[in-house]
């Protein structure tokens, strides 16, 4: 199972790619990026509602497909190769299971239908200024007063903190780290779009002045669904990056082919042509560990967490090598903002610092071996 | 004829193997009977010692012999690819020589296609054959040769014709290696080991009939050689596990695996010992160096990924799918895994890195480790063979011009040896 997929998997993900061509071409792309909302409403209502995309981990009690992280993370790598522009990391991926593994059933029963339909599009806020993922620096708190929350500070790194309908947050409150809900209308929230590096991911800066908010699960018990949660988020992640890098690793070897200089296509230069190998045997050593990742949530390993991070940090750096390498392929045209090369670089270079860099989750990975 | 199905094939070779297996008898003596009843090398033709079983079915006659713990037919070293060679382009009277006695082990065959001037472009050999009287006459130099100090043949490719292309002007031939003029010398490595020979032909002499195939046909047959080599090379570990009971046709056996497993004896080190890092690291207290630990883990996450890049490549074949790219890269990422893995072993050891023998940690395996990964790129393929072959046949880019291939191989530009 950790090795390869099953023939269902292999049709979703063919019919996935397919879907995603038609509705994400570049031009696509390149049209939501400069809108604010960053996304097409009718490819989310297809999307959710004939795909079943924005219910695919959630269990079918609560409106969901009921499928596991394998399946997610297959999504997540066709998004990643077309460089889709939706909420879907943000409300599927992340806020999603932030309720499945924090909220109580009552709250489960009553949130997750909504984000299984995409219907509603849901965020997770973690991080704030100095943009730490694991929760150890949160400042934000949240203060009880007659059995209701109210919520005071700041979070950024937010995605698609701007068009969400409800938000999770993470703040301090007196028994240590909780998850709240935030309606995005709840007054004296207020949201501002972060300018994006990768226009494709859509940032948001979200100030909370005495918000009122609803408690997820249990006061105080926020820190398990919350490794929890980074575990599945940067499995997916590395799934969406190993889904980019190889689109890009591919578009290299056709440019490669394709172009000529000195009377010959440049791909038949041996400097071009052992980077494009170093380039596959990257893209193909970090896709194993993403799908291996994958496999292991999906069984509960007790190894998720070392795989989360060792995945995340292969990902990376796989994606970030093939995007540097893919713009010195193309040279001048490269570098230029028409190409295209430059929408997969930037977010390649936005991954590898979302949900923290690969130097913090390779400590991280040593310290889950007890090294 | 009954039917070819994994029940049959189980019956019949279980009823054999429990009427005739003998602990008593001498290892060549059990081999003859088992290469006669044809469970030896029971996925040959039926004409030549086989049951022309498919080759599916061969693990099941395995499973036998070890079930009833039956030593098989020799299949360490080089061997099999003589076999292979043999039963594809060898004549009658090959086949009758030498297929026995490379079966029940009598003789150990060596490979001399390497040269000092040709070593990624194996059809540049110069090594000479020549037609002077009614034998051919031999003169050059091969290397990188396993074996060849107790080898009792080799499989030669050799230049026979110097006016013809370099594919085409090369011969493939058997000759024997206990000849006045064939010199065979150990190859000193830059890890003190010597795993390998040089072999010199001084005048040394083939009878015509030994010529493998088509003179002029050397590359054609050679082809056949590699690719058996590529295909069988993790049958080195599946056949490496002799018995330690006590009887002598396995004490014979563990010798012979002991004789052929000689020369590989520091690979795990030309790995990079992988497996040692986490325990030394913590063992030497250097767990406490965050740049140590980066890099401790960059080595761990390059090679689990490899480890189950590999995986992945196995399932898919055993699946029945297409192989997808991932299947070539397994020698390009043991390259890039050994080599960090140096690095590694050289920051945790630190100062006692400077010290070889008794005098390094685990008696001399680290230092062995720190001068034995430089092979790993270059043995079998150096990198940079293995990157134009994917380029080229997976990534499907074009072939660089070559100037060697199209005209008369005595024109082209060679080292001076």
């Amino acid at each position: 199972m950790k090795f390869s997929f099953t023939d269902e998997q292999e049709e979703y993900r063919s019919v996935l790619r397919r879907f995603l061509e038609d509705k994400s071409p570049t031009t696509e792309v390149r049209r939501l990026m400069e809108t604010d909302e960053g996304c097409d409403p009718n490819v989310w209502r297809q999307l959710s509602q004939e795909l079943g995309l924005t219910a695919i981990h959630i269990p079918e009690t609560y409106g969901g497909q009921g499928f596991g992280i394998g399946e997610l993370a297959i999504a997540v790598e066709e998004m990643g190769r077309a460089l889709l522009c939706a909420p879907f990391f943000a409300s599927t991926v992340m806020a999603a299971t932030a309720i499945l593994k924090a909220g109580s059933e009552d709250q489960k029963q009553l949130l997750l239908p909504d984000i299984a339909a995409g219907e509603t599009i849901a965020t997770l806020a973690v991080a704030e200024e100095d943009g730490t993922w694991d929760g150890s620096n949160v400042s934000t708190t949240a203060t009880e007063s007659g059995g209701k929350y109210t919520i005071d500070g700041k979070k950024r790194f937010v995605l698609d903190g701007c068009t969400a309908g409800l938000i999770v947050v993470l703040a301090r409150s007196a028994n240590g780290l909780s998850f709240f809900t935030v309606k995005a209308n709840a007054a004296g929230l207020e949201r501002s779009a972060l300018n994006s590096m990768d226009p494709t991911r859509k940032l948001a800066q979200l100030t909370f002045n005495s918000v009122e908010a609803e408690l997820l699960g249990k006061e105080g018990g926020a820190a398990d669904p919350l490794a929890g949660t980074l575990d599945v988020s940067s499995i997916c992640l590395a799934n969406e990056m190993v889904g980019g890098a190889e689109r890009l690793r591919e578009s290299a070897v056709e440019y490669a082919n394709m172009r000529v200089q000195f009377g010959r296509a440049i791909g038949s230069f041996q400097s071009l042509k052992h980077k494009a190998a170093d380039m596959l045997l990257d893209v193909e050593l970090a896709k194993s560990a993403a799908y291996y990742a994958a496999a292991a949530a999906d069984e509960d390993d007790e190894e998720t967490s070392a795989l989360a991070s060792l995945a995340k940090s292969a990902a990376a750096e796989a994606y970030m090598q093939t995007a540097v390498h893919t713009v010195q392929i193309h040279g001048g045209i490269g570098f230029t903002w028409d190409n295209d090369t430059h929408l997969w670089f930037k977010r390649a270079k936005s991954s590898e610092v979302f949900l923290g860099g690969s130097a913090y989750h390779r400590e991280r990975l040593m310290q889950q071996w007890n090294i | 004829m009954t039917e070819m199905n994994e029940q049959t094939v189980r019956a019949e070779a279980r009823t054999w193997l429990e009427a005739n297996w003998d602990t008593d008898l001498g290892l060549v003596e059990w081999r003859n009977k088992l290469v006669d009843s044809g469970w030896g090398a029971p996925h040959w033709p039926s004409g030549w010692y086989g049951r022309d079983l498919p080759v599916g079915l061969v693990p099941v006659v395995d499973e036998e012999l070890d079930r009833i713990g039956a030593v098989g037919v020799a299949k360490m070293g080089i061997r099999t690819l003589a076999a292979a060679t043999i039963l594809a382009h060898g004549t009658d009277m090959h086949k009758e020589k030498f297929l026995r006695r490379i079966l029940t082990g009598e003789d150990t065959w060596c490979q001399l296609f390497s040269e000092p001037g040709s070593g990624s472009d194996l059809a540049g050999a110069t090594t000479r054959a020549e037609m002077k009287g009614n034998k051919w006459v031999i003169n050059g130099q091969k290397v990188w040769t396993t074996s060849a100090h107790h080898a009792d043949y080799g499989l030669l490719l050799a230049r026979t014709d110097v006016d013809v292309p370099k594919h085409k002007g090369m011969t493939y031939f058997i000759i024997d290696i206990h000849q006045p003029g064939v010199e065979v010398v150990p190859l000193r490595q830059m890890n003190g080991h010597a795993s390998f020979n040089q072999v010199f032909f001084t005048d040394a002499e083939i009878s015509p009939e030994f010529m493998v195939g088509n003179l002029g046909d050397g590359w054609k047959v050679a082809t056949t050689t590699l690719m058996h080599e590529r295909r069988g090379a993790d049958g080195m570990r599946r056949y490496a596990e002799a018995s330690d009971r006590p009887e002598r046709i396995y004490r014979e056996e563990a010798e012979e695996h002991a004789i052929a497993l000689e020369p590989y004896k520091w690979y795990p080190q030309r790995a990079g010992r992988v497996d040692l890092v986490l325990e030394r690291v913590k063992a030497t207290g250097m767990n406490a160096d965050p740049v140590l630990r980066q890099e401790i883990a960059k080595l761990m996450i390059m090679a689990k990924s490899a480890e189950w890049t590999a995986r992945r490549a196995r399932a898919a074949q055993e699946a029945g799918r297409p192989q997808g790219p991932e299947g070539s890269l397994g020698k390009l990422a043991a390259s890039y895994v050994a080599r960090a893995a140096n690095r590694v072993h050289t920051a945790i050891t630190g100062t006692e890195s400077m010290l070889t023998g008794d005098d390094s940690p685990m008696d001399g395996v680290i230092a062995e480790i720190l001068v034995s990964t430089p092979a790993i790129s270059i043995a079998g393929g150096t990198d940079e063979i293995q990157k134009n072959i994917i380029s080229e046949r997976v990534l499907k880019m074009p072939k660089e011009p070559r100037f060697d291939t199209d005209r008369p191989f005595r024109e082209v530009p060679k080292n001076v040896v």
